[in-house]
């Protein structure tokens, strides 16, 4: 009854995965070209490289948050913006833009990136205050609401104000992957890691929940501890791939499904795997964004919320067939 | 284990006051008492659970000094009707749900060692789910889960288990396993603790206490006269308890 088929499906993934960069640096505005003296170096390494490593790391953050949501507030629905990070980077960059033509040195060295980073975080916190703690998981999910629904209307106040920003607001809030670069993959890896060895280390304590918390706290778990640290990782994940790539709809709450019947409820496999599902799931995405109605690109969110939407449709269809038969 | 003025607070309100109780070692204790006379709260504060005042002490060791850890390796407790959450489809199955009884006894890697494996099959057998060992917990029925969750309660290993209706769901054949699951447990020195609607069977119990109006209503020897006496008051004279054969059974009046 160990994990057995651990391996099999973790290669699986990392085989898909793999396959995804390949296509992605291959796969370009310009036409498939499968010899790589075809095209451009230049294209290939500056360009295309980042660009599909970027995604997959921005994707494979939003995914292990999204798993870390769902699995810690015991909740299907759960996402990584739930608890005010989406809204708080939204208001970080609109406040960015508005400010921007003021040209104060420490804005400028903030930039947007490091506005939606910071504003995601502030967003976690200020529901993690409303909620008076951490420790109630409705109160911190009803007071993550309250501050996307507060944050969210300061940023309408923003563009009404501004109707000049709402073309970049816009594009923030659908999600953008043409601009990643070979720095904000680095930052991206480096969080990723970093969380990823973090909730790998602490996840199986998660497993617990399954029997309530009440019980999980007879069995000596630091429950409290936890839980914080885990909200931590939720809001550092989101905040990281959100700086970098917008608010990309869907990945996050679709990812930890695609995987949920491999992992067999044990959390330590079911985050690893929502990590990567979110990466695949997002370069996917983004290699039918860019080739679909080529030359053209449509908006990356716009794809991964049909694609995710299409796929929970069918596993909703199958499950409640399972469940009748 | 005996309590010293042990009173436990479910938020603000004190649901019961000033219990000095003794609680034999090696032997069963039954709780009884009308609902919401405070049986699970008791379980509940000795696990930790609840905020209490007074203390509580096993073999002379105060349980605050203990800590979570080592409390969680010596006492065991079994939830009442546990819910399993079955809207959330993250079920892990049965051998899993098991293993996690050995949490308290791994270290901070939680891989379970041989030693975890061997524990998790003799719980698994000796509640007689161990064919049951590969399927979901929430594709159970209720019977078959309150067995497994036994089994989660044995592979701790504690030298106390608190059970609060642990014969909940369980059909007559599996009651009469449970019964003798007791007895060997009782051969390997273990302390149980139950609570129990079902009289007869707490009546099987070495030791009665009997929980009403939060406070202590009586605790005494299962076979003593004064303890039967007792048990009818509880209820207000609406049962009666009849011998059968070497057992005493409790009926409706």
């Amino acid at each position: 009854m160990t994990p057995k088929h651990f391996l099999p499906k973790l290669i699986i993934l990392l085989a898909i995965s793999l396959a995804l960069l390949m296509l992605g640096s291959f796969l370009g505005s310009a036409g498939i070209s499968w010899n790589l003296s075809d095209a451009s170096p230049t294209i290939l390494f500056d360009i295309r490289l980042p660009r599909s490593l970027g995604a997959y790391l921005a994707g494979a953050l939003l995914g292990l948050a999204g798993g870390i949501a769902q699995s810690l507030f015991r909740n299907p629905l759960a996402d990584p913006y739930l608890l005010g990070s989406a809204s708080g980077a939204l208001l970080g960059v609109g406040i960015m833009l508005c400010f921007a033509q003021i040209g104060s040195p420490l804005l400028e060295t903030v930039g947007i990136n490091g506005g939606a980073f910071i504003g995601a975080l502030l967003g976690v916190l200020a529901a993690l205050l409303l909620a008076g703690g951490y420790r109630n998981s409705l109160r911190l999910l009803l007071s993550g609401v309250v501050i996307s629904v507060i944050l969210g209307a300061a940023n309408s106040l923003f563009t009404f104000i501004r109707p000049d920003l709402y073309q970049s607001i816009q594009s923030f809030m659908l999600g953008n992957t043409t601009l990643l670069t070979w720095s904000a993959v680095q930052l991206m890896a480096i969080t990723l890691t970093i969380c990823l060895i973090i909730t790998l280390l602490i996840s199986p304590a998660l497993d617990a929940l399954a029997l309530g918390e009440n019980t999980a706290l007879t069995l000596g778990l630091p429950l409290a501890q936890l839980r914080l640290t885990l909200i931590g990782i939720l809001a550092l994940a989101t905040g990281c791939a959100v700086a970098q790539t917008g608010l990309i709809a869907f990945v996050g709450l679709a990812a930890p499904h695609l995987v949920r019947k491999l992992s067999a409820g044990r959390q330590r496999s079911q985050l690893l795997f929502s990590s990567f599902a979110g990466g695949i799931l997002l370069l996917g995405s983004d290699l039918l964004a860019r080739t679909l109605f080529a030359p053209i690109e449509i908006p990356v969110g716009i794809v991964t919320a049909v694609l995710g939407g299409i796929y929970l449709l069918t596993l909703l269809k199958r499950s409640q067939m399972g469940a009748h038969s | 284990m005996n309590t010293h003025q042990l009173s436990i607070y479910r938020g603000p309100c004190a649901i019961l006051r000033e219990l000095n109780l003794h609680i034999p070692q090696k032997q069963w204790t039954s709780i009884v008492g009308p609902n919401g006379a405070g049986k699970s709260s008791l379980l509940q504060a000795m696990v930790g659970l609840l905020h209490y005042t007074g203390s509580i002490s096993l073999g002379g060791t105060d349980l605050k000094t203990l800590s979570n850890k080592d409390r969680a390796k010596t006492l065991g407790w079994l939830e009442q009707n546990a819910n399993t959450h079955q809207e959330f489809e993250d079920c892990l199955n049965v051998y899993d749900t098991v293993m996690l009884g050995r949490l308290p006894h791994q270290t901070w890697l939680h891989l379970p060692t041989p030693k975890d494996h061997l524990k998790v099959e003799q719980a698994l057998k000796q509640t007689h789910s161990w064919e049951l060992r590969g399927r979901l917990l929430h594709q159970l029925s209720g019977g078959e889960r309150q067995r497994v969750l036994m089994a989660r309660l044995l592979a701790v290993d504690a030298h106390v288990l608190l059970m609060d209706e642990p014969l909940a769901n369980l059909d007559p054949p599996h009651q009469a396993d449970w019964l003798k699951q007791q007895k060997n447990l009782l051969v390997q020195g273990k302390t149980l603790v139950t609570v129990l609607h079902e009289i007869h069977f707490a009546l099987r119990a070495d030791h009665i206490i009997m929980l009403n109006h939060g406070g202590m209503h009586f605790q005494g020897s299962s076979q003593d006269p004064q303890t039967h006496q007792a048990l009818i008051d509880l209820f207000d004279g609406r049962i009666r308890l009849e011998k059968a054969g070497n057992d005493w059974v409790a009926l409706p009046n």
